[in-house]
Formats: structure tokens, sequence, C-alpha cells
């Protein structure tokens, strides 16, 4: 790809996929007085912030890594920017996906006649920025020192609304994140850093048998994965449910792709390049982790069976999802790494999905319990059956790409002979059938209740005039021929069904991803 | 650094000049400080006190950059060699100190105009920066000064100076406040001054250098010991370790807010380099530090102060109080660094000290902005403050933030220094501590951006900012927090130097 970027080198090109969101942001801010200048001033960013990072795919995937040194923080410890497969996967996802998200956002966001939505895209911005600050850092500084300004800059994002639960929620939320991330991850980033001397990423793995053995392995490790309090390893995942009081576009991005990815993205790393897959398959002690791991996919997902509040629901099947990734990675066989990076990829693809769905049912049809969505799929077919699709591609089932991740997790475990985590997982996916399956039922097969009045149901009371739709072609609600078809807008369908290809594309074409990533896991 | 020093050469007679500068240090601000007398007006006198304390600043870094070119300068105060005459003795140490002194003393002037003429009444601001200069004095003085019983001196100069300070605060109760500072600080200053007498009873000596040589021969006795406990002892009551730190919050609370933020950054700060300056130098040759057990006491006692004093903020309700208990807290860190006694940890300890002046400075700073705007700082009437006062409020955010350790603040360079030497040293429980501690400070200063960033303002709220000659400083320093949190490099290598010639004195 050759163009209009062409004449900066890979490392300018890095720098520019940090600074454009930023940049972004503050233009958000100057823009502020006039909405529609401001929600594309926040697609442009999106749109030039994409080009970018796709420029830098052919480079790595040419086998470059890309690095630069921004700046000497702490002698011998300095924040650089290396670039390798796994991290362009995270980026080239969250960047995309922010596109989309914004397309979303503006249907939503005007849709739902929010407050304060400058606020809202400024911090949406600098939160994509350390998204992508987390995907390119070179050492463990740098991947700690982002991680910190996406949890600070999303602290606005959760606490929206301004209401005492609102801001309940946001303590909650900001809490746990920091503490864990203070306490326990910089801990273990202290700890190593005076074990090898440095925090770079190394392949193979920074750490060797000289720097640490024994139980004291699994301590390190145990100090990393519920230090990065992002990946919802029970007992630190209280905060994403408590997350869902934002607005959904925020619970779409952030808390199904780029906040949580940001967590099992660090895991991984962590796994992949401080210990080494090698060392973590060795030590006996490390089993724990896995344990508990295995324990959050199961667990999560019973919690999720019991919510009725849809976004709840799909907040703890996230939490479950999570720990895929994370029991991918802590399995330390190639195969199982290598899976719980691409359901990476597809778990972003189909929970975002579910996500907008979710969205498009609160602000179309104001309902944000399941047991009220009895017959509401006959009204809006369109999201109820990418809802459906992107639920398959949860569960695991073909033709969806969510298939191939499970696929490959489970067939690591089964290669490391931990047979009892390919029964978890087979367990989980008759558990996501269970807490997935039924949103769709009640959709499609359910009756309407009879006797409730819809606007006892409403989350608002001056329903009429508040959620009167704006008067725009993309922004009206959508009626077809039949009478009672009342479909959300083309803003909010478009990134549904954009979403939802992904996730069938993503079967046919998961394995370009998987030979781009070989060349991290030993291929 | 170097920059500075070239511009000075050019100066006329700076040759003649150069030498003098250590001496110079203390006899500008010393010299000045009468004339706000004559002066009178509030804004000559304060015209005044900006240039002194601008030019103090300069010097301070002259000296640093000459100190870290070539090393130790030493003075002879009118000629008369030591250890008969007092040796003024700069070494990495005190240069460093030197400059934080003199660079908040710098930053805080300009600021300290529209908000020293808000809060104190017309005929008493000369008398205001009257004691500012003197203070500024005493501060310099202890840490320019290479012998004990001057070190006495400027002590009480410093200490007396920033009573008056403090009770020329606007609340009635800064009073009381100034009144247990008194007698608190007299205790302390008294302590100091009789473990002195009793180092020279057994060596005849008052030079530290040269008791440092003359003290392990008798480091068995038990008078140098009593020396030794007094002087600890003494030196903890002035810089507030706890528990002897109670005089501390209700002086910074109902001070003036010029007064807290000078207070604050420095006096306390000097206080410790005085500790350290005793125990590493002028105790240096002697194993009483280890011995004595003093080093455990001190690192229980850091422990306590950053966990109890942290979680007492948490329930203030009186802002400047709460930001009073933090630095108790804080003040606990840079104990913890001393306590380490690795060269390590010294560097933790000693950056910190200048770290938290930034920090600490810029939120006291903020309130005392909101204080000039909504003549308040109770966190009921601090609702809507980031939409009132955006600039200020953004302040102490960063501020704030700096207080926990965020990364890309000077916070997050004082705790990893720390944090390290404590690992580096096997001590896995104290790194444990200083993160755990760190929650509790996210609790106080969350407190506050919960309630000013996501309450309404109340109706008919005052709005609008603090004049921009209170503004300009306050950013400066809040620029300086993510400057030197990002680039911790440059402070972390002064603070290192500054380490190393204290552990260096040691055989």
């Amino acid at each position: 790809m050759s163009g209009l970027l062409s004449q900066l080198s890979p490392a300018e090109l890095m720098e520019l996929a940090i600074a454009l969101p930023v940049a972004g942001a503050f233009l958000v801010l100057a823009l502020g007085r006039w909405p529609n200048a401001r929600d594309g001033a926040s697609l442009l960013t999106g749109f030039c912030l994409f080009y970018v990072v796709c420029q830098l795919y052919p480079v790595v995937a040419a086998g470059g890594r890309p690095d630069v040194e921004l700046l000497d923080m702490v002698p011998g410890l300095s924040v650089h920017l290396t670039l390798e497969p796994l991290g362009m996967i995270f980026a080239g996802i969250a960047s995309f996906l922010w596109i989309v998200t914004t397309l979303y956002a503006i249907g939503y966001m005007r849709g739902h006649h929010e407050q304060n939505q400058t606020r809202f895209y400024f911090f949406f911005a600098i939160a994509i920025g350390s998204a992508m600050g987390v995907a390119m850092s070179g050492n463990m500084l740098t991947l700690f020192v982002f991680y910190e300004i996406l949890s600070i800059s999303t602290y606005p994002l959760v606490a929206h609304h301004g209401t005492e639960e609102a801001k309940r929620s946001a303590r909650v939320y900001l809490g746990v994140l920091l503490s864990t991330s203070i306490s326990l991850l910089l801990f273990g980033m202290v700890w190593t850093y005076v074990l090898a001397g440095t925090l770079d990423f190394v392949e193979g793995g920074l750490l060797t048998r000289d720097h640490i053995q024994g139980p004291m392995v699994g301590v390190l490790l145990a100090l990393y994965v519920f230090g990065i309090g992002k990946a919802a390893v029970m007992p630190f995942h209280r905060w994403l449910p408590a997350a869902m009081v934002a607005p959904t576009p925020v619970s779409a991005l952030l808390h199904a792709v780029a906040v949580v990815k940001a967590g099992v993205f660090s895991v991984v790393k962590v796994a992949v390049y401080v210990f080494g897959l090698d060392m973590l398959s060795f030590e006996p002690s490390t089993d724990l982790l896995r344990y508990a791991a295995g324990f959050t996919v199961i667990a999560a997902s019973v919690v999720a069976m019991r919510q009725d509040n849809l976004k709840r629901r799909l907040a703890y099947s996230t939490v479950s999802q999570l720990s895929y990734v994370v029991l991918g990675a802590l399995l330390a066989t190639n195969t199982a790494a290598l899976g719980s990076a691409l359901h990476i990829v597809t778990h972003a693809f189909g929970k975002i999905t579910l996500f907008f769905c979710a969205g498009a049912i609160i602000v179309f049809a104001h309902k944000t319990e399941i047991s009220d969505l009895k017959g509401l799929g006959r009204k809006m077919p369109v999201t109820f059956f990418c809802f459906f699709l992107a639920s398959m591609s949860l569960i695991g089932l073909p033709p969806m790409g969510g298939m191939w991740s499970k696929w490959f997790i489970a067939l690591g475990a089964a290669e490391g002979e931990m047979l009892v985590f390919v029964a978890i997982l087979m367990i989980s996916s008759l558990l996501n059938v269970a807490y997935l399956m039924p949103v769709v039922l009640y959709g499609f097969f359910a009756r309407p209740a009879v006797h409730v009045d819809q606007r006892d149901n409403d989350d608002h009371e001056d329903h009429a005039a508040h959620h009167a739709p704006p008067d725009h072609p993309l922004l009206r609600h959508l009626t077809f021929g039949r009478d009672g078809v009342t479909e959300a807008p083309v803003m909010c369908l478009l990134p549904i069904a954009l979403t939802t290809a992904g996730c069938i594309l993503l079967f046919f074409y998961l394995d370009a991803i998987r030979l781009f990533l070989l060349p991290v896991f030993g291929g | 650094m170097t920059a500075f020093y070239v511009l000075f050469l050019f100066l006329p007679n700076a040759a003649a000049i150069e030498p003098h500068l250590s001496a110079l240090q203390v006899v500008i601000p010393l010299l000045a400080a009468p004339i706000c007398v004559v002066l009178r007006d509030p804004k000559l006198s304060w015209l005044w006190a900006l240039i002194v304390s601008w030019v103090v600043f300069f010097i301070s870094l002259v000296i640093l950059g000459k100190v870290l070119a070539e090393g130790v300068i030493t003075y002879e105060l009118g000629g008369w060699p030591p250890p008969w005459g007092i040796e003024y003795r700069v070494d990495a140490a005190n240069a460093f100190v030197l400059v934080i002194v003199g660079l908040i003393g710098a930053i805080t002037l300009p600021y300290a105009r529209a908000s020293v003429a808000r809060e104190i009444p017309k005929a008493r601001i000369y008398l205001f920066y009257l004691m500012y200069l003197l203070c500024l004095t005493g501060l310099l003085g202890i840490t320019v000064t290479g012998d004990a019983f001057n070190l006495f001196v400027f002590l009480e100069i410093s200490s007396l100076s920033s009573y008056v300070m403090i009770a020329l605060g606007s609340d009635r109760r800064a009073l009381t406040a100034a009144f247990r500072y008194l007698i608190m600080g007299t205790l302390g200053a008294t302590f100091y001054i009789i473990g002195v007498g009793m180092m020279y009873m057994m060596t005849g000596s008052l030079n530290m250098a040269d008791l440092s040589t003359l003290l392990p021969a008798v480091e068995e006795t038990r008078t140098v010991l009593a020396a030794f406990a007094f002087i600890v002892v003494g030196l903890g009551l002035k810089m507030a370790i706890f528990p002897l730190h109670t005089w501390l919050p209700n002086a910074y609370a109902y001070a003036p807010s010029v007064a807290t933020v000078f207070l604050a950054s420095t006096a306390t700060k000097v206080a410790i380099y005085a500790l350290l300056r005793l125990v590493f130098t002028v105790f240096g040759g002697t194993t009483l530090f280890a011995v004595t057990g003093v080093q455990e006491v001190l690192i229980i006692l850091a422990l306590a102060a950053i966990f109890a004093a942290a979680f007492v903020a948490v329930f203030q309700n009186d802002i400047k109080r709460m930001l009073a208990y933090s630095s108790v807290s804080q003040i606990g860190y840079m104990v913890l660094g001393i306590g380490l006694a690795t060269t390590q940890g010294l560097t933790g300890g000693l950056v910190h000290l200048f770290n938290h002046a930034m920090m600490k400075g810029t939120a006291f700073m903020a309130m005392g902005a909101i204080f000039y705007v909504i003549g308040s700082v109770q966190l009921k009437d601090m609702a809507g403050l980031g939409r009132r006062m955006p600039i200020s409020m953004a302040a102490f955010l960063v501020a704030g933030l700096s207080l926990f350790g965020t990364p890309v603040t000077v916070g997050f360079i004082s705790k990893w220094q720390l944090a390290q030497a404590s690992l580096a040293l096997g001590w896995w429980y104290i790194a444990v501590g200083i993160l755990l501690a760190s929650l509790l400070a996210i609790a106080y200063v969350w407190r506050v951006v919960e309630v000013t960033y996501m309450e309404p303002p109340p109706e008919g709220a005052p709005k609008g900012e603090a004049p921009v000659s209170m503004l300009v400083p306050m950013l400066i320093m809040a620029a300086a927090t993510i400057w030197f949190g990002i680039d911790g490099d440059t402070t972390l290598s002064v603070a290192q130097a500054a380490a190393e010639a204290l552990m260096g004195d040691q055989p």
C-alpha cells in the first residue's frame, strides 16, 4: 500500500497512531458547539487512524518490528513503542471498530438525547489513543502507562449520566481498576525489574530460570494476571458489570473491545514475552491460575444466566469470554496461546454486535430487561437476527468466526493433556447457549404480554417529547411494508450489519490472521 | 544549567562574586528582609520579595551547576578556617535542596500578590513579606551550613518567622494553630540544641565534617548516644514525622494560602535534609544508626505515617486539612527512603522531596485560588467546581493523580524508585505497603474529584477563575508535576548524586 503517508517511516506512523486520536479529541472539543461538525471530526479521525494502522500492516507482515524510543522515564527504563503481530492485530481491530462504533454512537447518542456529548466524544478518542499505546507498547512500563491512562480516561464515560447510580458504579469501576493495577501489577513489574534489570518484551520470555523459579513463578504470575484488572479474572471482575451504566456505545467498544481486550492482550503479552510459554508450562505453580481462569469461565456464565438486564447479562458473558483468552494464554501450548490471540479478534466482533443490538433495543424500543423482550423480534427482525448470528459466534458454532478460536484453545488444552480444561470449555459452550439463546427465543417466539401498558416500562416519563427521533433520513426509525415492523434507524443498523458480516467473514478468513500471528507462537 | 552558569559569567564582576555564592545565598535574603519594613507599601514589599526570591533561585541554580561539575564547595565565613570558624559546605545533596527551596520561592511569589492581598489586612502585608524573607533565609541557611550550631540558629529563624506567617491567617483558629506549632517547634529546636551541646561536650567541635571524624572515637559513650537520640527526636518534630506531626494539619489548614504553599513545599523538606545530614554525615562514621535500632523505628514510623495519615485524610471535609494530612503521609515516604539507608532508597526519598514539593505546591495553590474565588475550601462548597473553575481544578486533578502515583506524573517516579529500592533489599512487605497506601490516596483524592466534576454546581454559585497572576504559577507547577513525571531521569540522577554525596561520607 503506497500512498498518502508513504514517505513516513513505520516509527513515525506508530507515533502518529497515538497522536491522531488525541489530536482528534481536541478537534472534537474545539468543534463542540456544532454537533454535526463535531461528530464528523470524530468519524474522520477514526478513518484516518484506521488508514494509518493499515499502513503499518505490510511492515509487520514482512517480519519487521518497527521500534521507536519516545523518552527516558527512569534511568534504564524508557517509554518505547514496538509493533509486533499481536499488537498489530489489537490495534487493527480497535481502530476499525472505532469507526463502526462512531457511526453507531452518532445514531445512539442523538436518538437517546444524551447530555454532554462533546465530553463523551473527547474522552472516547483519548481512550482509543491509549488503547493504541497499549497495543504498540515495547515494554511493560509503556504498557502500564497507557493502561492507566485508559482507566482514567474512561471514568467520565462510565459516570456519563451523573446520577447517583452512575457515580457509584464509576467509583467501583475506577476503584477496582486502579487498585489492582497499582497494588498488584505495579508490584509485579517492580519485582520483575529487580530480577531482570529491564522490562522489555523479549521473544521467548524475558524471565529465565536464572531469575526466578519454583513457586515464586506462580506468585509473580498471579500478580500479573490479577493485577491486570481489565482482564476481569474473578474476583476482580465487578467493575465490568458496573461499567454497564455507561451509554451503550461505551459498553460496546470499550467494555467489549478496547478496554477489556487491552486487559487480556496484556495478559497474553506477559505470558508470551515476559514469562515465555516454556516457563509457564514447566512450572507447576502456574496451575492455580489456570484454575482461576477456568473457574471464571464457568462461574461468570452461570451468573450471566441469572441476569435479567440485557446489558448486565452481556457483561457477565464478557467476563466469561475474557477468561477464555487468559486461560488460552496460560495453557502455554503454542496452539492454545494462538487460539487465545484469535479469540481476542472473534469475540470482539461477536460481542460488539450483541451490544449494538442491545443498544438499539434500548433506544428504539425502550427495553432493558430480557423478560420484556417478548415478541419484540417481530418488530425489530434485523436487530434480532443479527443478535442471533453474533450469539452463534460466541457459542462457537459454524459458520461463525467464534468457532475457530474456541477450537484452537480446546485443541491446545488437549495437546497439553489438560483434559479438564477441554471439559470446562465444552460446558461453557452449553452455558453460552443457555444464556444467549433465550433472548432470541423470547424475541421471536414468545407472545408479548397483553395488558402491559407500553409506557410503564419506559425508562423515561416524558416519552413522546423525549424520545422523538431526530428528523433526519439516517436517524429516522425504519418502517417496512408490513404493519408493526419498526426497526432502528440506518445509523444503527449499518454498524450492526457490518460487525455481523465480520463475524461470518472471520469464519472463512481467520486463517490469514492465524498465519500472520504464527511467528509469535513458534510457527 | 550550564546556560545559566555561562550567563552568570558574563555579568560584571562575576568572577569576584562567584567564590562568595554560598554565603550570598543566605546573606541576600537576610539583608533584604528588614528593607520590607522601610518599604511598608504592600505592592513595593511584594515586588522586593519577588526580586530577592528570583535572585536566590538563580544563585541556587548556579551553585547546583557548579557542584555537579566541580564537586564540593566550601566557604569560610569571615575568613576563619574550620573547625573554629563557621563553614558553609555545599555538596550535591544540599545544592539539590537549595534549588527546591529557591524554585518554590520563585514560583510562589508571583502567585502571592493577589492571594495575600485577599487574605491579609493591608496594613500587615509588609509583615508577611518580611517574615517570608526571613523564613527563606532560615531554610536556605539550614541547607547551606556545615556547622551544627549554625544550623540551630537558622532553624530558629525559619521557625519563628513561620509561626508569624501562620498566625497571619484570616481564620481565628490560625492563632491556636500557630501557638501549638510554637510549642512543638520550640521543643524540637531545644532537643536539637541539647544534642549539639552534648556532642560539643564530647568532642569540642561544632563543625559537621570535623564532628564526623571525631565522633567514632567516642561513640560508645552514653552522652553521644543521648545526643543522637535528642537530635533525631528534635528534627523529627520539625519534619512532622508520625506521631510528632500533630502541629502540622492545623498549621497548614489555617495559615494564609501562600504560607501553606511555601511551607508545605519547603519547611518539612529542609528538616528532612537536616536529619539526613546529621545522621549520614555527622554520625556517618559511627554505627549508631544501625545499632540503636533507629533504622527499624524510622521504617515502622514511616509506614505508620503513610497509612494512618492517609486514612485520616479520607475523612477530612476541609480540603486544605486533607492535603495537610496527605503531607504527613507523604513525609512518611521520604522517611522510608531514609530508613532503607541504601543509595537507592535515599535516592527515592530525596527525589520524593522534590516531587512532593511540586505536587503539593500545585494542590495548595489550587486551594488558594479556590479560596480566593469562593472564600472556602470546604468540600460541601466545591460542588461543580470542575465547571466553575476549570483551570484551577485541572491543576488540582494533576496534583491529585500524582499523589496516588499515576504514571506520567512525578508521584509515579517516586513510588517506582522506593518500591524498587525496598525490593532490591528483599523487603517486599515495604514495597507492598508503599503500593497499598496509594489506594488510600485514591480514596481521598477521588472524593474531591467526584464532588467537583460530577456534581452540578448549586444555583447562583460564584463562578470564574482566580487572577492570571495566580493561575500562571499554578500551571507552571502542574506542568512541572507532569514534566518531571515523564522525564524522571533528570531528577532521579540529581537525587542519586545527592544520595551518593550523603552515603559517600560513610566509611
